[in-house]
């Protein structure tokens, strides 16, 4: 018998009481007991890259072609992510875990899983350990270890449909703290769950909000942090795009606790998806009358408007952010006054990070009890990373804090990939720095990480393998830094600068005995010597790669070697003569035309001319591997980018 | 530069405060560019010293002052694009269109650009060519995605 959806319209539908709310969600949960059938397709960024678009359209349109439409629900979701496997679609109601589906695959799919109930085997993930399939995302190592809260919604419901966000308990927290708490409460829940800022410096959240409430003034603000600009992390832009509701219900609960009336989300310009989903969810929340005044009946008001971010790194910065707001460029201020008390206009300001806007509603309901219940006695809660690199498992990691560096890049990331041997992890990006081997069983919290000397941070996670460079890593932050370093502070603007150039020099074999010492000391002085978070930091990458690694730079400077075979002016390619078939392959490749040789004529390479990109490397049949790479100086063979 | 055009935009933002930032992000959209006379008149307009509004907009990455090409090539050199040969993709993409990075080419087809980080690093190594994401690029990639582009009259390399 055919079942149809019956999907209540919630257009004219205002929810002007706790009641409301209640009765709406009863009526959507109801409508959603008579659909059995269900295709969800990622549409995060990364699937959206790999194509999911099409494979959404292909589903749309193929179960309109079987007359389904009524009876099978095709919906986009956030990022699961696992945007190496991308893009994925899960099939209800079982929940069978789709990956790497293309748009040929859709007819498939739809006849066999859709239709008959059968699994389609070749597109189930499959275990590299124990090769066997996974059928749902919780069988796959990947999600096993994780503990997601904040991302519990992301790949669950469609970040553009507040229904979805309704039917999974969306606004609950809101209506519970109108109805029953008074704001003082609420910060007190806050403060005891120990709820710390997630964009990295960790200052606890019911503080920042107990110093705005107390602060003197009518008017406050509070503003959500949406500027990432770690380069390597994308935790905040899921979360934006794939549950935008978490984020604006966590921004009204702080304006109630603090007495603000105003929110605004600075977005970051490169994230034009986290925008638009933003703003319709803006827009529809205020639709339904739970953003605007006098909300639920409780006399509480508040409105939120996103202010997009204009490319500057140093904006991620509270103080620069709020310059940035008020239409200036964006110098940090010296602290304090703390933006608690003077901040947006001169007047209270709360700043917190996407992630930690978007775990406050989940405290709010299950109480501080169970928040802090997870984590460690000094972390609690959950943090999402974003594990990069040669890890096997690229993407997106929420696991419980006291989760060990080991469990997250081994059993969730799956170890390095192609068998090659793990170096270290760098974490906390620009400010944070590398952790090596020996303390992979550190446990993730923000006192650790920082005795290690890195900063948990927004939570970037790039791991090394013995293929990376570490001195080429440290001259690669330090390039970065020194370009966003917004120069009012002289030690941060020089200071970088005369790092990078010492670091560059020892990339490119011009180092100099003493290099290491006058980079500690010129690091000592950019953290001293600076106002803000970021001059503070920047130096880590250095200090940190000197500590563990201090080997690798004396080879660099010494020996004029690399061995991680990355520095360019320290290797050179060659041809193996005796192994070299002639056989044009790398000749046609070379970007450089860099090659000298013909059809039987055995290639050379013209060391003048070559950018050592390991083009050649690559396109020579394994059978043959006559290219190598060689550390070591040779004449006329600098590199010729620099 | 259309006066009109200009004028146009600044009254949608009469009586805002900080507007700055916006009104320079909604006259780049118009334009392109940041033309000089524009700068002036949004100085004039916010009642703001000209060096205010050029110090704004040169501050932030994403204003240009001169004009772009009509394709932009945005080159991700993020950390895991880093690690994966980013500077090698950066380097053909200069080589395939002829100019450095943050240049024009003289037919103002193409600009090249390097940006920090996508937040697509799961797909790393990324190119954008204007909204369109390129994923694990490689330097064979490149090329191809450069100079097999039919907009292109003037293929080079």
């Amino acid at each position: 018998m055919k079942k149809s959806i019956s999907i209540p319209s919630i257009k004219n539908y205002r929810i002007d009481s706790v009641e409301s709310l209640r009765r709406l969600r009863e009526i959507l949960v109801a409508g959603e007991q008579t659909t059995g059938k269900f295709v969800n397709v990622c549409c995060g960024s990364g699937c959206i890259s790999s194509g999911s678009e099409h494979v959404r359209e292909a589903f749309v349109s193929g179960i309109k072609g079987h007359e389904l439409e009524d009876e099978i629900k095709v919906k986009k979701t956030g990022c699961h992510g696992f945007c190496e496997r991308g893009p994925i679609v899960v099939v209800g109601p079982k929940n069978i875990f789709y990956q790497h589906v293309t748009k040929e695959d859709v007819p498939e799919i739809i006849s066999e899983t859709l239709l008959e109930d059968r699994v389609v085997e070749r597109l189930l993930y499959e275990d590299p350990v124990t090769g066997q399939k996974c059928l749902h995302e919780n069988d796959i190592p990947f999600y096993r270890k994780q503990k997601r809260i904040v991302l519990k919604n992301c790949g669950l419901i469609d970040p553009t449909s507040i229904e979805d966000y309704i039917k999974v308990d969306g606004f609950q927290a809101l209506a519970k703290i109108l109805s029953h708490m008074t704001p003082e409460e609420v910060i007190g829940e806050i403060k005891l769950s120990g709820l710390r800022g997630r964009g990295g410096a960790g200052f606890p959240t019911g503080i920042k909000w107990e110093t705005a409430r107390n602060a003197s003034g009518e008017e406050k603000y509070i503003i959500c942090n949406g500027d990432e600009g770690d380069p390597g992390a994308f935790m905040d832009r899921s979360v934006m795009e794939g549950d935008p509701y978490s984020v604006i219900e966590g921004m009204m609960i702080a304006g109630y606790a603090v007495g603000a009336s105003q929110g605004i989300i600075y977005v970051r310009a490169e994230y034009p998806l986290a925008v638009h989903h933003l703003s319709t969810a803006i827009a529809q929340v205020t639709d339904l009358g739970l953003l605007g005044r006098n909300i639920m009946e409780s006399g509480f008001d508040f409105e939120i408007k996103i202010v997009k971010g204009a490319g500057a790194f140093v904006c991620g910065e509270e103080t620069a952010l709020i310059a940035s707001i008020e239409g200036k460029s964006g110098r940090p201020k010296p602290k304090p006054p703390f933006p608690a008390i003077q901040g947006l206009w001169g007047k209270p300001t709360v700043i917190n990070n996407v992630e930690t806007m978007a775990n406050v509603s989940r405290i709010i309901l299950n109480g501080h009890e169970w928040y802090s219940g997870i984590g460690t006695p000094t972390d609690k809660g959950t943090k999402i990373f974003s594990l990069v690199g040669k890890v096997r498992n690229v993407g997106l990691v929420e696991v419980e804090m006291g989760t060990t560096l080991r469990e997250i890049i081994f059993d969730i990331g799956g170890g390095i990939q192609g068998g090659k041997r793990f170096k270290a992890v760098q974490t906390g990006g620009p400010s944070g720095g590398c952790i090596p081997e020996e303390l992979l069983d550190l446990p993730v919290g923000y006192e650790s990480l920082a005795k290690a000397g890195s900063i948990m941070g927004s939570g970037g996670m790039l791991v090394m393998d013995e293929d990376t460079c570490v001195v080429n890593i440290a001259r690669y932050f330090l390039d970065f830094a020194r370009n966003e370093s917004c120069g009012q502070c002289t030690p941060c603007r020089l200071g970088t600068k005369q790092m990078f150039k010492i670091l560059q020099d020892i990339t490119r074999g011009k180092g100099r005995p003493g290099d290491i010492e006058i980079l500690l000391e010129l690091s000592d002085a950019v953290k001293h010597g600076s106002i803000c978070g970021l001059g503070m930091t920047v130096p880590n990458p250095v200090l940190s790669t000197i500590r563990y690694f201090r080997k690798e730079y004396e080879e660099h400077i010494l020996e004029g070697r690399c061995r991680a075979l990355v520095c360019r002016s320290l290797i050179f390619y060659r041809i193996k003569d005796y192994r070299c078939k002639a056989c044009l392959k790398c000749l046609q490749a070379c970007p450089v035309d860099a090659i000298i040789g013909a059809k039987w004529q055995v290639h050379e390479i013209d060391q003048s001319k070559c950018i050592k990109c390991g083009t050649c490397m690559q396109v020579c049949p394994p059978r043959f591997s006559a290219v190598e790479c060689v550390t070591g100086l040779i004449e006329g063979s600098g590199d010729k980018s620099e | 530069m259309d006066i009109e055009r200009l004028n146009k935009i600044l009254a949608v933002f009469e009586g805002e405060q900080g507007g700055l930032i916006s009104i320079l992000q909604r006259v780049q959209e118009e334009f392109g560019y940041l033309p000089e006379v524009a700068l002036y008149s949004i100085a004039n307009f916010l009642k703001l010293s000209p060096s205010q509004v050029f110090s704004v907009a040169t501050f932030y990455d994403h204003f240009y002052l001169t004009r772009r090409g009509d394709h932009l090539v945005s080159v991700c050199q993020g950390t895991a694009c880093h690690v994966l040969g980013a500077r090698d993709i950066l380097e053909t993409a200069e080589k395939c269109l002829g100019i450095k990075t943050g240049q024009t080419t003289p037919d103002y087809k193409y600009s090249l650009k390097r940006v920090a980080c996508l937040g697509s690093c799961a797909l790393a190594p990324v190119v954008i060519l204007d909204d369109q994401v390129h994923s694990r690029m490689t330097v064979r990639k490149v090329k191809k995605l450069l100079t097999e582009d039919l907009d292109r009259t003037d293929p080079q390399t």
